[in-house]
């Protein structure tokens, strides 16, 4: 196995894509969003609740890749309990280090910015940067109060209307 | 690999022969000898082709139907050459069926839009079944939007083969069209055509087939089919893309309305009237890819030289050899085993999804396609977001066979 490969696939990923943590439907919630990749058919719904400023709980459930599945898995485990502003924080790094490879240093602890860099190996495959990111993207859909979202969308903007 | 004694590749046709005409296969990918086993996304080229694309270009090169000089005249017969080479290569009766397309999207596209949307009122029937590609749904939905027109689906077994009883039934005074694929993309199956456009026929419905896949494995005969339309794309049959082409029956195309405007497609325009060519030349608005066309021509030539019947040997021997090496662990689950399949292998397996596998293994040096295939009312009729397929071509062997599963089960190591 290339070293490439050895990257994308570290244990730690394999471990969370085998056995997602979060993984189901919150109910009730506050926001969700179903998120999809038209590419290869993946799908994502995300679940949480957000209170007094936080995200109280999260989950998401759907079916997909090994990446895509470990990557909205780290990333429940991550904004889990974190107060909003933070959560955008961590969003932006993460797009920001799938779509360039490298961790933004500013305003991210020290944890926050390994276990965003898990997956950094993303980067040598441009091709599944969106498995990556596609939890991100519905979690950042259901904060926006858009019920869903594509990899194929604008960051930030709703999917065009039909 | 020991049951295989019995599936000899006939001597008639000499895979490795062939396989040296395509400059691409001796390439390596991350170090690896390439195993390219995505033949249904897209073919590679022999030399023949890409020789007239040379040609095409270096010596012959000027706009089509338009210029009076030599190298236009020059130019202008290859193109029309090309054209006789695919009424050829589907035994048309007569070049003039022939109408170059971008692709068979367009050639779809083109039926749709010039034959379908002025005969469909709201209420009308379009035949689909649930193998078909994006291509062959579309277009369809277009005019169930815009017009009201209702599609059926006709159901397959599980062993990937077309339910003709439910066929059958779909049949019904309202069906104005059946548009079918000849041969699946996702899964391989066949589909028994002459018989389905017989049923049709029988009723007074015209029938529609997408030879995508067809054209590539199946040779197929548009007079013995007794098909009205037949699309089919360059690109998956060893040539160009950029450029396909549609068969229809003289009589259809008689009768169908222009598809694009513009140079080329007219007969007389004055500031108040616009007089149209006759077909083909009816549907060829613009400079055509000419070049492109010329290669799909050397493309089909190439394809008619071969010993037929040999190579088709080969492709099944290719197909049965692949399923009896999958039949051997029982994490690998191919879809679609129906005995009338082609040379695609879709599978799932256990434990890794198609895109980690397909990434895996490209690693290997095997390009294989990961995903829904443009075929996603397939992907829901099995209840799978995504399938890995493996699709042979005539340079493919029995190695690559060998080298695909060698990868699958390094890829099991790390995802089981």
């Amino acid at each position: 196995m290339d070293d490439a490969l050895r990257d994308l696939y570290q244990q730690t990923i394999l471990e969370h894509g085998r056995k997602p943590h979060n993984f189901g439907r919150l109910d009730p919630h506050s926001h969700a969003a179903k998120g999809s990749n038209p590419m290869c058919g993946d799908r994502v719904v995300v679940t949480l609740t957000v209170d007094g400023g936080r995200v109280a709980d999260i989950r998401f459930e759907g079916r997909g890749c090994a990446i895509s599945q470990a990557s909205a898995s780290i990333m429940t485990d991550l904004v889990k309990g974190r107060p909003l502003d933070e959560v955008r924080t961590l969003l932006d790094a993460f797009t920001a280090m799938a779509t360039t490879g490298e961790t933004p240093g500013g305003g991210l602890a020290e944890d926050d910015r390994e276990a965003i860099r898990l997956m950094s190996g993303i980067h040598a495959f441009p091709m599944r940067v969106k498995c990556a990111t596609l939890g991100w993207r519905t979690l950042e859909a259901a904060l926006d109060n858009q019920s869903q979202t594509t990899t194929e969308a604008q960051p930030g903007k709703q999917e065009a209307a039909r | 690999m020991s049951a295989d004694a019995a599936l000899k590749t006939p001597l008639a046709f000499d895979p490795l022969k062939v396989r040296a005409e395509f400059p691409i296969l001796a390439r390596e990918v991350y170090g690896k000898p390439l195993v390219y086993l995505d033949n249904a996304a897209s073919a590679q080229k022999p030399e023949a082709v890409l020789e007239a694309l040379r040609r095409g270009y270096a010596e012959e090169y000027a706009n089509v139907h338009r210029g009076l000089h030599f190298l236009s005249n020059r130019s202008t017969e290859r193109y029309e050459a090309a054209r006789a080479s695919i009424a050829r290569f589907l035994n048309a009766e007569r070049a003039e069926e022939i109408i170059f397309t971008s692709g068979s999207t367009d050639a779809l596209n083109l039926v749709a839009s010039s034959w379908a949307e002025p005969r469909i009122k709201a209420g009308d029937e379009i035949v689909l079944t649930i193998l078909e590609h994006h291509s062959n749904i579309v277009p369809w939905h277009y005019l169930r939007e815009r017009h009201g027109a209702v599609l059926k689906w006709a159901p397959i077994h599980d062993d990937g083969s077309l339910d003709m009883e439910a066929f059958e039934k779909l049949l019904t005074d309202r069906t104005k069209l059946v548009a079918i694929t000849h041969m699946s993309n996702a899964l391989g199956t066949i589909l028994p055509a002459k018989e389905l456009i017989a049923m049709a026929h029988a009723r007074g419905i015209p029938v529609l087939l997408d030879g995508s896949q067809g054209a590539v494995h199946l040779r197929p005969d548009v007079r013995d089919l007794d098909v009205d339309f037949y699309a089919i794309t360059g690109h998956k049959l060893y040539g160009p893309s950029g450029i396909g082409a549609l068969y229809a029956k003289r009589e259809h195309l008689d009768a169908m309305r222009p598809y694009r405007g513009g140079g080329e497609m007219i007969r007389e325009v004055t500031m108040e009237t616009v007089t149209y060519a006759d077909p083909p030349h009816r549907f060829e608005a613009g400079t055509p890819p000419i070049v492109q066309a010329i290669g799909l021509g050397a493309a089909l030539d190439w394809m008619m030289a071969l010993d037929w019947p040999a190579a088709q040997a080969h492709e099944a021997d290719l197909i049965a050899y692949a399923h009896e090496r999958f039949g051997q662990f029982n994490w690998l689950h191919p879809l679609g085993t129906t005995a009338e399949k082609g040379a695609i292998l879709s599978f799932t397996m256990d434990g890794a999804h198609p895109h980690d596998i397909s990434t895996f293994i490209d690693r290997q040096g095997v390009a294989v396609r990961a995903g829904h295939h443009c075929a996603q009312p397939l992907m829901d009729r099995y209840d799978v977001p995504a399938t890995t397929r493996a699709s042979f071509a005539l340079y493919n062997t029995r190695e690559d066979v060998d080298r695909l599963m060698d990868a699958l089960l390094k890829c099991r190591e790390l995802f089981a």
